[in-house]
């Protein structure tokens, strides 16, 4: 079970956490714009990387926050964590 | 049984581990044993002799004790009876108690008299990949010979039972953290714990045995020139007083796991058996995170194979020594030690004190010449270059043969007959690396001690230490220990100094090299009889593996399920090696290029209630109910689970049916009016300014227009343009919503807003909060609803102009602020009541008191399905578009909203998808069977054209029959067509496509 370290809560266990896929999916701006199977990448495709790997996790049981974190599918080696921007902890009153 | 005569008498200096004056009376196959305090069932029995306690899994051999700990394949029992038995305990860690009662879990028919050894005597037919090869192999017929014979091999080849009723012990669960957790406690373990709490660090030890001590429990060992067991007394003496250091005994550590975390087994009151005191749990589960671990799990003697070596007598020859020293059991007058490497001199030695003749026949042409002198000197005869060639004897061990043995294996020259009854052999020491395995570190082959040892840990947080390295002095492990226990302090962030103990162990001169030996085989024609075994607890012999890489399953892998080599509850621990240096002999490849399996965890089986802990019964998953929940239950109320909530599926008056009670609510609701507990809805509270942003982006109709004050349905989908939640959202004020979900998806659309609010959309003002629980629901419905709540003591304002269709107030309800929102998910004019929950039941009495009537989910599914109103999960399933279902009207063409673009998806905008509709049987008395599927023509041979299925089926008392709701394919083009639902039993029912609102389909009945 990893240790995972959420940004926000410090060091906690695995089961605490859902995940939340490969991180960087941007969803397109102009959806009408795309071909079917430009769609159909953003939508069922996904990188399946071997080796380093960003994806998202939530603190579900947690602070419920989403991160995101670089894991090694091989090794379960994980390291760098990283906030999505906007509404910042430090910005709610 | 004539008593405990292989016991050592009392004068004798060994058995420091068990109490004399403690005599435990047992039963073992219905015979009644006497043992002492501090014995394993293993040792209280073989102080009556190494007897046949079991029989082997294929053969049906008889088999005796082989070793003396966790590595054990043969002595497998079941513990006691009835709900406390337990199956496959391994009978040489089951600490004797008195009145303990075990059996014996394969010998049918009975350990004396198998009428399976036939097998034995017909084994030419069953070779290494027999089943496979008879029942599932390509002939033809093979599956019907698998029926066939499957309950007769299946009782033949079975371990224990499984106990038939519910386990009545409790079972415990515990968590822990630690800078360093210690994974054994014999020497190099208690060296590493002993230095790392000096260092000040958090520190567990845990240890399988009732004792700390491991190989020094045999009492032969001295350190600084005192016995070794004073130093593991004050060493845990030390440790005891240490403040952070917890000493786990009886605990095995199961399973490492990434980042350093642990799962761990502590025997409880299992040690005392079905009469432990009560406050105790059977065993404890625990749960360990360690900044380090250091693994001295030790190592597993190993075997060599000969004719017969599975006659009851023979055994692991370290497993002599611990059941001479630390029991004073020697289950033998004439002890026969067959070893390669240094190890069996300890065991002539101690034997030799006790005046039990030993030879020694030792692989090696030249041991080591102060050993062999000393045992000499002690009376031992040693036979140098020769090996154990054969066992005489079937039930017992008779006597042995030793034949002259060459570098490759062969024998050479006449075999000598030796005089004995107890025969101890040892191949060499496995490291215990299961631990190691289990984090994923692949071990290598160390070419000069002839053993795999562990690799690449301490980049993981491990470190080895102690005869898991394959360290084979005593001088060694305490070193190796104090190195680890040193380095994980260190790691661990400890920086506390303390001076290193300068211990003196008997042994620093180190042994002698190990000369390989696997198996003693001739080759010659009319080689040697009987069979050699690999693998004891699987019947895996020399021959099976030969025969494996004759077939060219030379993979390791292969070789495991081919020959079922290290399968089983031991998993192989002392046969695996020599099984695939077996394999490499025949391939000619080292062990090391043959390599190892995974192990996986556990590393000893653990019984399921450990894992389930409290997590069982009542506690095995929280249980919500509502504030109505106890007026429910006192009227007659019967529960139906969604989710994890307790709803009322319909309310029983008197002696009446379910069917009477569902019809009697449906008329309720559309003749006078009912009341629902929709208490369980998810609820959403949504505020900021950019709320109607977020609703538009979510759902899949418009939100922009919706003004403070009401209501609107929305459909929820996913980017692939599949429902997934729908639900009405009411405006309350400028920047504030509410949103409200199906029962079972509340937190699911909670996580789904908040995953899109985060990580996409982190610029959009918007709070979500749930407050599911913070508000009780009533839902008042019926053409006397309006009459009913204008009663209640209110000041809103009930009138169709004030409160029409979709209007959402709040207001003050029963002196508390409340929510009210006129939506119908029955088709009458209906109001959901939403105040505090502390209010809940206050409400919903005077609802009743009102002239209500309660109403259950299922006729709230009778109702909303004569409207065609869908239900998440029911009418959908993870494939069906709002189109599909006939809500195109709730799809915005003017916005975009997530899933939108799929609906141009050539797949998703084909016409012919299967569509909603309603399905009327022409039998008015029949109701179809929800998932019943659909077809055009009955008669039809396989494979047969499915054409949807029914999603929804009712009998109605307004429509007077049976209906139903459907997804068909190319439905809305099948209107006034007659189709066929298929019965589970056989049969068709043929039944009319319909529009799918059986009921007031202009709707005029919403405005009361």
């Amino acid at each position: 079970m990893l240790l995972i370290h959420c940004p926000y809560c410090g060091p906690r266990d695995e089961t605490e956490f859902s995940y939340g896929g490969e991180a960087d999916i941007a969803r397109p701006l102009e959806p009408e714009a795309l071909s079917d199977a430009e769609w159909a990448d953003y939508v069922f495709l996904r990188t399946n990387a071997k080796g380093r790997f960003k994806e998202q996790w939530v603190h579900t049981h947690g602070c419920g926050r989403w991160f995101t974190m670089v894991r090694d599918t091989v090794t379960h080696e994980h390291g760098e964590t990283g906030v999505f921007g906007g509404f910042e902890p430090d910005a709610v009153g | 049984m004539s008593g405990p005569q292989f016991r050592l008498p009392a004068h004798v200096p060994m058995g420091r581990r068990i109490d004399r004056e403690a005599p435990l009376a047992f039963t073992f196959n219905g015979e009644t044993f006497t043992g002492y305090a501090g014995d394993t069932l293993a040792s209280a029995l073989l102080a009556y002799g190494a007897f046949p306690l079991a029989r082997s899994f294929k053969y049906h051999r008889p088999r005796g004790i082989w070793s003396a700990g966790a590595e054990e394949p043969n002595a497998l029992v079941q513990l006691e009876a009835g709900g406390y038995s337990q199956p496959n305990l391994r009978a040489t860690q089951v600490e004797l108690y008195s009145g303990l009662t075990a059996a014996s879990v394969n010998a049918w028919p009975s350990v004396d008299f198998d009428m399976m050894r036939a097998n034995d005597w017909l084994s030419p037919i069953f070779p290494a990949g027999f089943y496979y090869k008879t029942f599932m192999g390509g002939g033809f017929g093979a599956g019907r010979w698998w029926k066939l014979f499957e309950p007769f091999i299946r009782r033949a080849a079975g371990f224990g039972k499984a106990p038939a009723v519910p386990d009545p012990d409790r079972y415990e669960r515990m968590n822990a953290h630690c800078d360093v957790l210690v994974v054994g406690g014999g020497p190099a373990g208690l060296s590493a714990a002993s230095i790392a709490a000096s260092r000040g660090c958090r520190v567990i030890l845990a240890d399988e045995q009732a004792e700390p001590g491991g190989d020094m429990l045999a009492g032969d060992r001295v350190v600084d020139g005192a016995p070794a067991l004073d130093w593991v007394a004050a060493t845990l003496d030390k440790l005891d007083a240490a403040g952070d250091v917890t000493v786990l005994r009886r605990t095995t550590v199961a399973g490492l796991y990434d980042d350093n975390f642990a799962t761990a087994a502590e025997s409880v009151g299992d040690r005392f058996g079905p009469g432990a005191p009560a406050h105790l749990p059977r065993l404890r589960l625990w749960r360990i995170r360690a900044r380090q671990i250091v693994l001295a799990a030790g190592a597993h003697e190993r075997p060599y194979a000969f004719p017969n070596n599975d006659t009851p007598g023979v055994m692991l020859g370290n497993a002599v020594r611990h059941y001479a020293g630390r029991y004073a059991v020697v289950p033998g007058r004439r002890v026969l030690l067959g070893t390669n490497n240094d190890s069996a001199y300890r065991t002539a030695r101690m034997l030799a004190d006790a005046g039990i003749p030993v030879t020694v026949a030792d692989a090696r042409e030249t041991p080591p010449a102060s050993l062999a002198m000393e045992a000499e000197h002690a009376g031992v005869t040693v036979e140098s270059g020769f090996a154990i060639s054969a066992v005489l004897g079937d039930r017992r061990v008779r006597g042995a043969k030793i034949s002259r043995i060459l570098p490759d294996g062969e024998t050479s020259g006449a075999p000598r007959l030796v005089e004995t009854d107890l025969v101890g052999v040892s191949g060499g020491w496995n490291p215990a690396l299961h631990l190691a395995s289990h984090r994923r570190a692949k071990p290598v082959w160390n070419e000069s001690q002839a053993c795999f040892v562990p690799d690449g840990l301490s980049a993981l947080g491990v470190r080895a230490a102690g005869a898991v390295t394959g360290a084979e002095s005593l001088a060694d492990c305490l070193e190796q220990g104090y190195a680890a226990g040193r380095d994980a302090a260190r790691a661990a962030g400890r920086t506390k100094r303390s001076r290193k103990p300068a211990l003196k162990a008997d042994d620093s001169a180190g042994p002698a090299p190990i000369q390989p030996l696997w198996a003693v085989t001739s080759r010659r024609p009319g080689g040697r009889k009987g069979k050699s075994f690999v693998d004891l607890q699987n019947d895996v012999t020399v021959k099976d593996v030969a025969l494996a890489a004759r077939e060219n399953y030379r993979s390791v892998e292969h070789l495991k399920r081919y020959t079922t080599l290290g399968m089983g509850t031991d998993q192989g621990k002392t046969a695996n090696v020599t099984g695939l240096a077996l394999m490499g002999m025949e391939t000619g490849r080292t062990p090391g290029a043959v390599g190892t399996t995974t192990f996986r965890p556990p590393y000893t089986p653990i019984p399921f209630g450990a894992l389930a802990g409290r997590d069982r019964g009542a506690l095995f998953d929280p249980v919500r109910e509502t504030p109505m929940f106890d007026w429910h239950a006192a009227n007659g109320a019967v529960f139906e689970d969604v989710g994890q909530w307790k709803r009322p599926f319909a309310y029983r008056r008197g002696g009446e049916s379910l069917e009477a009670a569902i019809d009697r609510e449906v008329r309720a609701v559309r003749d006078g009016v009912g009341v629902m507990d929709a208490s369980t809805l998810g609820k959403i509270d949504l505020k900021g300014p950019d709320v109607a942003t977020l609703l538009n982006r979510i759902y899949t109709n418009d939100w922009s227009k919706l003004r403070v004050g009401r209501a609107r349905y929305g459909l929820m989908c996913h980017e692939d343009g599949m429902i997934f939640d729908d639900g009405v959202t009411a405006r309350l004020g400028d920047e504030h919503y509410v949103m409200t979900t199906t029962t079972g998806n509340a937190a699911t659309v909670q996580a789904w807003l908040e995953m899109w609010l985060q990580t996409e959309w982190p610029e959009l003002r918007v709070f979500a909060t749930s407050v599911t629980e913070a508000y009780a629901t009533a839902t008042v419905a019926g053409p006397e609803a309006r009459a009913l709540v204008s009663r209640l003591d209110s000041d809103i304002d009930w009138s169709d102009e004030a409160f029409p269709h979709m209007a959402a107030v709040t207001g003050s309800v029963m002196g508390v602020p409340a929510r009210v929102f006129r939506v119908s998910f029955s088709g009458e004019a209906s109001w959901e009541i939403n105040v505090p929950a502390h209010r809940g039941l206050a409400l919903w009495q005077a609802l009743i008191d009102g002239g209500a009537t309660p109403y259950g989910t299922e006729a709230m599914h009778v109702l909303r399905a004569e409207k065609g109103f869908i239900i998440v999960g029911q009418e959908t399933d993870g494939t069906v578009t709002p189109f599909d279902v006939g809500m195109g009207w709730a799809v915005s063409k003017r916005k975009d909203f997530i899933g939108k673009r799929s609906y141009n998806r050539p797949d998703t905008a084909r016409p012919d998808r299967k569509h909603l509709v309603g399905l009327l049987p022409l039998d008015r008395k029949v109701v179809l069977p929800e998932g019943g599927q659909i077809v055009t023509d009955p008669a039809q041979e396989p494979p047969v054209t499915m054409l949807g299925h029914v999603t929804s089926s009712y009998r109605s008392p307004s429509l007077n029959g049976g209906f139903a709701l459907a997804l068909l394919k190319n439905g809305r083009n099948r209107m006034g067509d007659t189709v066929h639902i298929l019965k589970l039993d056989g049969g068709a029912d043929p039944a009319r496509v319909v529009e799918p609102v059986f009921y007031d389909k202009d709707g005029g009945r919403l405005h009361g």
